[in-house]
C-alpha cells in the first residue's frame, strides 16, 4: 500500500514523471538457497503481517503448500529434488515470490493509472483499490508472480512489505527466518554479503554457486543465492535469462502512441478531405 | 425525382445495433489501451465497469454483425468492375465521378471494408475470448494471452480506422445517410453513384 509520497519512480499507465523529490537507499532481499532448511516460516509470517489466510488445499506429494502462488499466499516455497551428479541427490528449496524488478514487466503492462507503482527504493507495489482487474500484469511478468483474487478481481501479490520498508523495518519474512538465509538491507550490502556467500560454497566444492540478478530486467530487488548459478532452471524452474516479453514492451512502448497518433490523423485526414475536395453532392439536386 | 428502397426497418435496426456497440466496445476499449484514453473509462463507470462491460458489448457487436452480414453477404462479392473502380480511386477522392465503371449496390470500398469486418470481427471475439477476465482468461496459458492481447489491439486498431474512413463517407456523399435512417436514397442520388443498382431497381 502507499508508501512514501516523494519517491514514486514509475507509475502504471501515467506518462509523466511521478514525484521523485528524494532518493532513499535502494534496498534488496537476498534469499540464500544453500541456507534455507525450507521450514516456511517465512511464508507463515508473511500470512500474519499481511493478514492473508488462504484455503487449505489437498496434499499432491510435494513439500510444495500451498501449491501454487495466490492472492491470499504472496509466498512458496517450491521444492525440487535434483541430481546434480549420479548418486548425489539435492533438495533444492526456493521461496519464490515477486521479485521486485527493476525494470518490471508487470507495471509496463497495466493500463490502470496506480495500480501499480515503484518506489525509487526498488519495492514494485500493487495499490488494489486503482487495479481493473483485467489481468495484463500477468502478461507482463517474466516470473509468473500476480494472481488475481477471485473474490474481488484484484491483483496481489508480494509487496516486500512495503508498509514496514517504509517505517525502517525489515520485511516480515527476514524478521522470523530462523537460518539466516534471508537478508534484508542496501542492494550494495546484499550483493556484497552474496559475494561473501558465494566464495565460501565455492570454497566447498560448488563451484558455480552465482548470485541471481538477472539484468534482463535491469536487475532484481530480490535476489538469490544459487548452488547452482550455471542452471536456475533446477530450482523450480527459475528462467535463466528473464525478460519482459517483447509482445509487452515493444508493444506497450512504441507501437500504442503511434497507433493512437494514426487515429488522430485517420479523423484530420478526413477533416481536410473536406476542407479541400468538399462533398460529393448529386448533380441534380444541385440543380433543383 | 422519387426515392428508392435500400434498407428495410430490419437492415436498419440492425445495423445501429451494429454501430452502437462498435462504437461502445471501441471507446471502451480504447480507455485501456493507452493512457491518454483512460479517461474514457468515465463514461462506463469507472475502471472495473468499463473492464467488465467491454467484453459483453463486443460479444452484441459479434452476433449482430454476423446477422448483418449474412444480409449483406451476396451483394458484398468483389467483381472485376470494382478492381478497376479502385484503380481509380484517385479520380473518386477528387470528386471526379464522371466516366467510373458502373457500381452495382455496393462500390469497392464499402465491399472491402465489409470484407475486412468480416475477417476482424470473429478474430476479435476469440482473443477477447482468451483475455477475458475472471472467466476465460484463466484457462489460458500466459504465452497465449500475450499473443492475444496484441492480436486483439492490432485487429482493433485496424477496424476503427476502417470505421473511420466508413462515417466519413457517409458524410462526405451527400445523401446517404438517409438510407440508413428513413431507408430510401432519392433517384438522382442512386443513379450518380450506384448506377447498376439503380437500373436493377427501376428498370431504367
Ligand atoms: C467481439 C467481442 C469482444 C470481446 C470478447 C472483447 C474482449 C476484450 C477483453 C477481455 C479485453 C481486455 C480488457 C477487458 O477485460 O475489458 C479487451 C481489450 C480491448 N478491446 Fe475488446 N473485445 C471484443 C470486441 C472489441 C471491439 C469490437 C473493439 C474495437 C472496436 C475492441 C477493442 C479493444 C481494445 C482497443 C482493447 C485494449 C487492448 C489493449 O489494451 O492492448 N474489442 N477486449
Ligand atoms: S489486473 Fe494487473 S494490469 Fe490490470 S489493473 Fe490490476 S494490476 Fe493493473
Ligand atoms: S516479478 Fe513480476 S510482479 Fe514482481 S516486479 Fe517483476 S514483473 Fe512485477
Amino acid at each position: 500500500m502507499a508508501l512514501q509520497s516523494l519517491d514514486i519512480k514509475a507509475r502504471s499507465a501515467t506518462t509523466t514523471q511521478p514525484p521523485v523529490a528524494r532518493d532513499p537507499i535502494h534496498v534488496a532481499k537476498l534469499i540464500d538457497i544453500s541456507k534455507c532448511i525450507g521450514c516456511k516460516a517465512c511464508q507463515v509470517a508473511c500470512m500474519e503481517w499481511n493478514d492473508l489466510r488462504d484455503e487449505v488445499g489437498t496434499n499432491a506429494g510435494t513439500y510444495d503448500n500451498p501449491r501454487d502462488l495466490t492472492a491470499q499466499s504472496w509466498t512458496v516455497m517450491r521444492f525440487s529434488e535434483v541430481e546434480v551428479e549420479q548418486g548425489r541427490l539435492e533438495w533444492l528449496i526456493r521461496k519464490d515470490g515477486c521479485m521486485h524488478c527493476e525494470d518490471p514487466g508487470c507495471l509496463k503492462a497495466c493500463p490502470a493509472p496506480g495500480a501499480i507503482v515503484q518506489s525509487v527504493n526498488g519495492i514494485v507495489d500493487f495499490h488494489q483499490e486503482h487495479c481493473i482487474g483485467c489481468g495484463y500484469c500477468i502478461t507482463g511478468c517474466p516470473f509468473n508472480i500476480p494472481r488475481i483474487s477471485k473474490k474481488d478481481s484484484k491483483a496481489y501479490k508480494c509487496t516486500l512489505c512495503s508498509d514496514r520498508v517504509a517505517v525502517g523495518m525489515e520485511p516480515a519474512c527476514i524478521k522470523t527466518c530462523p537460518t539466516g538465509a534471508l537478508v534484508f538491507g542496501t542492494k550494495g550490502d546484499m550483493i556484497r554479503h552474496a559475494e561473501g556467500r558465494i566464495a565460501d560454497l565455492k570454497e566447498r566444492g560448488y563451484a558455480n554457486a552465482a548470485l541471481y540478478n538477472p539484468e534482463g530486467v535491469g536487475g532484481t530487488h530480490v535476489m538469490y543465492v544459487l548452488q547452482h548459478g550455471d542452471q536456475p532452471e533446477l530450482y523450480a524452474n527459475l528462467p535463466k535469462d528473464p525478460h519482459i516479453s517483447p509482445l509487452v514492451s515493444v508493444w506497450k512502448g512504441i507501437t500504442k502512441p503511434l497507433m493512437s497518433l494514426g487515429i488522430g490523423l485517420a479523423v484530420f485526414a478526413g477533416f481536410f478531405h473536406f476542407i479541400n475536395a468538399g462533398p460529393k453532392e448529386v448533380e441534380e439536386e444541385k440543380a433543383d | 425525382m422519387g426515392t428508392i428502397q435500400r434498407y428495410t426497418a430490419k437492415e436498419r435496426s440492425n445495423h445501429w445495433i451494429v454501430a452502437i456497440a462498435f462504437v461502445l466496445a471501441g471507446l471502451s476499449g480504447l480507455a485501456l489501451f493507452h493512457p491518454a484514453f483512460f479517461f474514457l473509462t468515465n463514461l462506463f463507470g469507472g475502471g472495473p465497469w468499463t473492464r467488465i462491460l467491454h467484453p459483453f458489448i463486443g460479444a452484441v457487436m459479434f452476433l449482430s454483425f454476423m446477422a448483418m452480414a449474412a444480409r449483406f453477404w451476396r451483394a458484398n462479392q468483389i467483381t472485376t468492375a470494382d478492381r478497376q473502380w479502385m484503380g481509380r480511386i484517385k479520380d473518386v477522392l477528387c470528386n471526379h465521378d464522371q466516366n467510373l465503371p458502373e457500381v452495382g449496390k455496393y462500390n469497392a470500398g464499402q465491399k472491402y471494408l465489409f470484407w475486412v469486418m468480416v475477417v476482424s470481427i470473429p478474430v476479435l471475439l476469440l482473443s477477447g475470448i482468451v483475455i477475458w477476465q475472471p472467466w476465460f482468461a484463466p484457462f489460458f496459458p500466459v504465452g497465449l494471452l500475450r499473443v492475444a492481447v496484441v492480436v486483439h489491439a492490432l485487429v482493433a486498431w485496424i477496424l476503427i480506422l476502417g470505421i473511420i474512413v466508413h462515417m466519413y463517407a457517409a458524410i462526405w456523399v451527400k445523401g446517404s445517410v438517409r438510407a440508413m435512417t428513413r431507408g430510401t436514397v432519392s433517384e438522382a442520388w442512386a443513379r450518380q453513384h450506384h448506377r447498376a443498382w439503380y437500373r436493377d431497381m427501376t428498370g431504367k
